[in-house]
C-alpha cells in the first residue's frame, strides 16, 4: 500500500504539490487526473523518488521510503515519451530491469517472452525501436514496466501521444493486462474518459490540490464543486431554491430533492429532455453533429444550456424542453 | 528551468555527477595544468617570494628579445595575409565550381593542417634545401618560414570561408550585377562585406596558430629566427635562464588570450549574421576565364599541398647511392645522433599515445559527463576550466612542467609525463565532441533506467555510454594523432635516451650528413602516415551514420 502524507513541493516559490494526500491500496488503479501544470506529474515524480518533495512522507506498507533512491523502491515508471532505450532493441528494453536485477540470460528470455505476448507484440524481440509504430512503442514501453514485477506501477500520460481510436483500445488493453497480473498502479492523465476508464478510483487535481476523490461513479454523479463539474463536460451552473420536493431555478421548475445548503446545480446535457413538448422555450445557439446524435446549445434568457437531441435542429429555431430535476447535479459553494 | 533544477537536483543526476565524478578531472587539471601555470607566473613575477618586475623589464630592455617579440608579431601578420592572398581565390573555386574529383580534394586539402609540425618541417626542408627541386637554399630565411605557414593554415581558410562562401545566394550577386555593378564592384560592395566575419575568424585563427609556432621555426628558422615559443624554449632548456623564460610566457599567455578574445567576437557576430541557407548548386567551368580560374588554383593546390609531402617521400629513399630502402630496413639499429634505435623511438610514441588517449578519454568524458549533468555554475565552470589548455602553448605547458612538477616527488624524469602532457592538449577535443551527444541524451532515458533498478553508475554504463561510444571514439583519435606529433612541450620532457618520434626527427635533422637526413625523411613519412591514418578513421567514425540517436 502505498501512501503519500502531506506532500507538498513547490519551484521558485509557486507551489506544484500543496499538502496532498493520497493512497493506493494493493491492487488498486489510482488515477490522478487534471490539466496540464495541476502537479499531478510532480506527484508521480515525487513518488518514483526522481524528485524530492519539500515537506510531506511517501510510505510502502507503512514505512518511510526517505532518501531511497529510484532504482532501490522497487517502482515502475511509464513515460509519455515511453523513453525506450534507442540503442537496444525490443528485447533489450524489455529485459533492462531483469538484468538490472541480476537475473539469468535464460530466465529473462523467458520473462520477455510471457510480457511480449502479455502485450501483445509475440515475435517482436529482435526489431529495433525505430521501426515500430507509436502504438507498439507503447506496447513496449508497458512490457518493459512491467517486466520486472513492481510493487507499485507508475503512468505519466501513458497513451496521450497517441490518436484517439488507438487510445480507446489501448485503455481496454491495459486495464486488462493489469486485472490479470493484479497490478497496483498510479495513473496520471488529463483525459477525463482516460481516468474513469481505467481507474478504481480517481483522484481530481487542481493547483496541486486533491479537490475530489471517488469512484467513477460516484464522482460521476456528484462532481461536488464547480471544476469538477467543468473538467466532466457540465459547464452550465445555475442557481436552484429547494422547496418541498421541488426545485425552483427562477425560469423553471421541476420535481426534485436536493441536500441542506445547496443553492447551485449543474445541469448535464443528460438531464435536458429536448422534444416536441415541454414547459421550457429556448432558442438553438448551434448545433454539432456528434456520432449519432446532436449536441446542441440552447439560449433561455441570459442562460446557455447544453442539450443531447437525436433530430436534427437549425440554428435560430425554437425549441421546447423539459428537465430532469433527478439528474441534477449538487454543487457545493466551498472553495471551487 | 535553471532553478527548478538547481533546488530539486534529479536523484541520478545529483550522484553521479557527484563528488568522485568531479574530483578526477579537477585533481588532474589542478596538478598538471593549473600548479605548473601558476608557477611559471611565480617565476617570472617573483624573486625570494617577493614581487619583482624585472624579468619582465628585461625582456623591454634588451633589444634580442624586443626582436623577438617584433619577430613574432610581423612573421604571424605576413602569414596570415599571405595564407589569405593564396587560399581566398581557392575558397571560391571550392565554393563556386564544380570539378572531377572535387570530394577528394575538399577532404585532401585538409591534411597538411593536421600533420605534426616536425613532418612539415622535414617537408620544406627537403623542398626548400640545396637538393630540393628549386635548387635554391631558402632554409633559414623567413621565406621558408612563410610558405610552411601557407601549407599549414591553407585549409582553415578554405574551409572556413568556402562553406560561407557557399552560403551566399548567387541571384544577390547577379542582382548586383544587373544594377550595373562591374565584377570587382560586386565583390567590394557585395561579396567582401557578406564574407568578411568568416573571413576575420579564419584570419584570427591563422594568426594564433603562426603566432605560436614553435617546429616549423625551430627547424626552418634555424638560429636567426625565433618567435617568443621558441624564445621560451631557447631561454629554459639552452641558456637556463627561467625568469626570462616565465616572464617570456606570461607575453605569450597575454598574447593568445587577445587572439582568442577577438576571435570569439568575431565568431558571436558571425553566428548573428549567420542565415542558414542550402549551400547554392556549383556550377561546372564554362567561360575560358573560368576554366582558368578553376585549373590555376587546382595546380596551386597539387605544388602547394602535394608537392612538399611527395618530396618529403621520394627523399627518404633517396641515399648517396641512388634510390634504396636503406632508410627504412635499418630502422632498427642505432644511428648516429641516437640514443636508441628509431624503432624505440616509434614505439615510444605508440606507447605515449595509447597512454595520452586513455587518459584524455577517462578523464575528458568524467569532465564531459559532469559538464552535460550539472547545468548550474558548475557545468560552466567546468566547461570553462577543461578549454584552458586550448589557450596555452604546449611549450608554456612543457615548461611548467619542468619548473613545478619537483615536488612532492619528482615527476620531471618520469617519462610519464609526456603523455600526462598530450593528453591535456587532446582533452578538450574529447570534451568537445563528447559534451553534446551527452546533453542531447533525454534525462528521461536515464530516469527510465534508474525506475527500472539502475544504481546511478548503471545508469552512466546502460544510457550514457553506449550513446557517447562513437563521439568518444573520434575524441580518442583525435587525441591519438595529437599526441603522435606533439613536439612543443614534448621537446621539455623527453630525455634524448627516451625520444618520442618527433622529438627523434628533429635530433636527425640538426645533424649534418645526408644519412640522418634521409633517416629524418623516413621517419617523417612514416609518422605522417601513423597521423593520417587516424585521421582517416576519425572521418570514417564521422561519416558512417549507424542508428539515429
Amino acid at each position: 500500500m502505498l501512501q503519500c502524507v502531506q506532500i507538498s513541493v513547490s519551484f521558485g516559490g509557486t507551489p506544484a504539490l500543496d499538502a496532498v494526500d493520497l493512497t493506493v491500496h494493493d491492487g488498486e488503479i489510482v488515477a490522478v487526473m487534471g490539466p496540464s501544470g495541476c502537479g499531478k506529474t510532480t506527484l508521480l515524480r515525487v513518488v518514483a523518488g526522481l524528485q524530492g518533495p519539500d515537506a510531506g512522507t511517501i510510505a510502502w506498507d507503512g514505512k518511510a521510503l526517505g532518501d531511497t533512491p529510484p532504482h532501490a523502491r522497487g517502482f515502475g515508471l511509464m513515460f509519455q515519451d515511453y523513453a525506450l532505450f534507442p540503442h537496444l532493441d525490443v528485447k533489450g528494453n524489455v529485459e533492462f530491469g531483469l538484468r538490472m536485477r541480476g537475473m539469468s540470460a535464460e530466465d529473462r528470455i523467458d520473462r520477455v517472452d510471457d510480457m511480449l505476448q502479455t502485450v501483445g507484440l509475440d515475435g517482436y524481440a529482435e526489431r529495433k525501436i525505430n521501426e515500430l509504430s507509436g502504438g507498439e512503442q507503447q506496447r513496449v514501453a508497458l512490457a518493459r514496466t512491467l517486466a520486472p514485477s513492481p510493487r507499485l506501477v507508475l503512468l505519466d500520460e501513458p497513451i496521450g501521444a497517441l490518436d484517439r481510436t488507438l487510445r480507446e483500445h489501448l485503455i481496454a488493453e491495459m486495464r486488462d493486462v493489469f486485472a490479470r497480473l493484479g497490478v497496483t498502479a498510479l495513473y496520471v492523465t488529463h483525459d477525463r474518459d482516460e481516468a474513469f476508464a481505467i481507474a478504481d478510483t480517481v483522484a481530481v487535481m487542481n493547483h496541486g490540490l486533491v479537490v475530489r476523490k471517488g469512484t467513477p461513479e460516484e464522482i460521476w454523479r456528484d462532481p461536488e464543486n464547480e471544476y469538477v463539474a467543468s473538467l466532466l463536460g457540465f459547464d452550465t451552473i445555475v442557481a436552484v431554491e429547494a422547496r418541498a420536493g421541488w426545485l425552483d431555478l427562477g425560469w423553471a421548475r421541476m420535481a426534485g430533492d436536493l441536500p441542506a445548503g445547496i443553492s447551485r446545480v449543474a445541469v448535464p446535457p443528460h438531464a435536458v429532455l429536448v422534444g416536441d413538448e415541454g414547459p421550457i422555450e429556448g432558442k438553438v445557439l448551434s448545433v454539432t453533429y456528434h456520432a449519432g446524435r446532436y449536441d446542441i446549445a440552447i439560449s433561455v434568457g441570459s442562460l446557455v444550456i447544453e442539450a443531447v437531441s437525436s433530430h436534427r435542429h437549425t440554428v435560430g429555431d425554437t425549441v421546447r424542453f423539459e428537465i430532469d430535476g433527478t439528474q441534477l447535479l449538487p454543487i457545493e459553494d466551498a472553495h471551487g | 528551468m535553471d532553478r527548478r533544477v538547481d533546488r530539486h537536483p534529479p536523484l541520478t543526476a545529483s550522484r553521479l555527477g557527484g563528488f568522485a565524478v568531479m574530483a578526477v578531472p579537477l585533481l588532474f587539471l589542478g596538478y598538471f595544468f593549473v600548479y605548473p601555470l601558476l608557477t611559471v607566473l611565480a617565476t617570472g613575477f617573483t624573486t625570494d617570494g617577493a614581487l619583482d618586475f624585472g624579468p619582465l623589464q628585461t625582456i623591454f630592455k634588451r633589444s634580442a628579445l624586443v626582436n623577438v617579440a617584433w619577430f613574432t608579431l610581423w612573421q604571424a601578420v605576413a602569414s596570415t595575409v599571405l595564407t589569405l592572398l593564396i587560399a581566398l581565390p581557392a575558397a571560391n573555386v571550392m565554393a563556386r565550381y564544380d570539378f572531377p574529383g572535387k570530394r577528394f580534394v575538399r577532404a585532401a586539402i585538409v591534411v597538411p593542417f593536421v600533420l605534426p609540425t616536425v613532418v612539415v618541417g622535414s617537408a620544406f626542408l627537403a623542398v626548400l634545401g640545396p637538393t630540393g627541386p628549386l635548387r635554391v637554399d631558402l632554409r633559414q630565411t623567413v621565406w621558408a618560414i612563410l610558405i610552411a605557414h601557407v601549407f599549414f593554415n591553407y585549409a582553415i581558410v578554405v574551409r572556413t570561408v568556402g562553406t560561407y562562401w557557399e552560403r551566399i545566394d548567387p541571384q544577390l550577386l547577379e542582382a548586383a550585377q544587373m544594377l550595373g555593378g562591374n565584377r570587382l564592384a560586386v565583390f567590394r560592395k557585395v561579396t567582401y562585406p557578406l564574407l568578411r566575419p568568416a573571413i576575420a575568424s579564419a584570419a584570427s585563427l591563422v594568426f594564433l596558430f603562426t603566432f605560436t609556432s614553435f617546429g616549423i621555426i625551430l627547424i626552418l628558422g634555424g638560429l636567426r629566427h625565433a618567435t617568443i615559443e621558441v624564445e621560451i624554449w631557447r631561454q629554459a632548456t639552452g641558456l637556463v635562464n627561467f625568469e626570462v623564460a616565465a616572464a617570456l610566457a606570461f607575453l605569450q599567455i597575454v598574447g593568445i588570450s587577445t587572439i582568442l578574445v577577438l576571435y570569439s567576437r568575431y565568431q558571436e557576430r558571425r553566428a548573428v549574421q549567420f542565415t542558414p541557407r542550402p549551400a547554392a548548386d556549383a556550377i561546372r567551368p564554362a567561360t575560358p576565364l573560368q576554366r582558368w580560374h578553376v585549373i590555376s588554383n587546382l595546380t596551386v593546390m597539387a605544388i602547394l599541398l602535394g608537392g612538399p609531402l611527395l618530396i618529403l617521400v621520394e627523399r627518404s629513399f633517396r641515399s648517396e647511392s641512388g634510390y634504396s630502402l636503406a632508410a627504412y630496413s635499418s630502422l632498427g639499429e642505432p644511428i648516429g645522433g641516437l640514443a636508441v634505435a628509431p624503432t624505440a623511438a616509434m614505439l615510444n610514441s605508440v606507447r605515449f599515445a595509447v597512454a595520452a588517449t586513455v587518459l584524455a578519454v577517462g578523464i575528458g568524458l568524467a569532465a564531459a559527463t559532469v559538464i552535460a549533468y550539472r547545468r548550474g555554475w558548475i557545468g560552466r565552470g567546468f566547461d570553462a576550466l577543461l578549454m584552458l589548455p586550448l589557450g596555452t602553448s604546449a611549450v608554456t605547458l612543457g615548461f611548467g612542467f619542468l619548473l613545478a612538477l619537483d615536488q612532492p616527488i619528482d615527476l620531471r624524469t618520469s617519462i610519464w609525463l609526456i603523455p600526462v602532457a598530450h593528453a591535456l592538449v587532446a582533452m578538450p577535443f574529447v570534451v568537445r565532441t563528447s559534451v553534446p551527444v551527452l546533453r542531447s541524451v533525454k534525462h528521461h532515458l536515464r530516469e527510465a533506467a534508474a525506475t527500472l533498478g539502475a544504481t546511478p553508475q548503471q545508469v552512466w554504463r546502460e544510457v550514457d555510454l553506449p550513446m557517447v561510444t562513437r563521439a568518444a571514439l573520434i575524441g580518442a583519435g583525435f587525441a591519438f594523432a595529437v599526441s603522435l606529433g606533439e613536439f612543443g612541450a614534448t621537446s621539455f620532457l623527453a630525455l634524448p635516451t627516451n625520444p618520442t618520434l618527433p622529438t627523434a626527427i628533429f635530433r636527425l635533422l640538426g645533424r649534418p650528413g645526408t644519412s640522418s637526413f634521409t633517416y629524418a625523411m623516413a621517419l617523417s613519412t612514416i609518422l605522417m602516415i601513423g597521423t593520417a591514418a587516424a585521421v582517416i578513421a576519425i572521418e570514417r567514425l564521422r561519416t558512417d551514420t549507424v542508428g539515429d540517436f
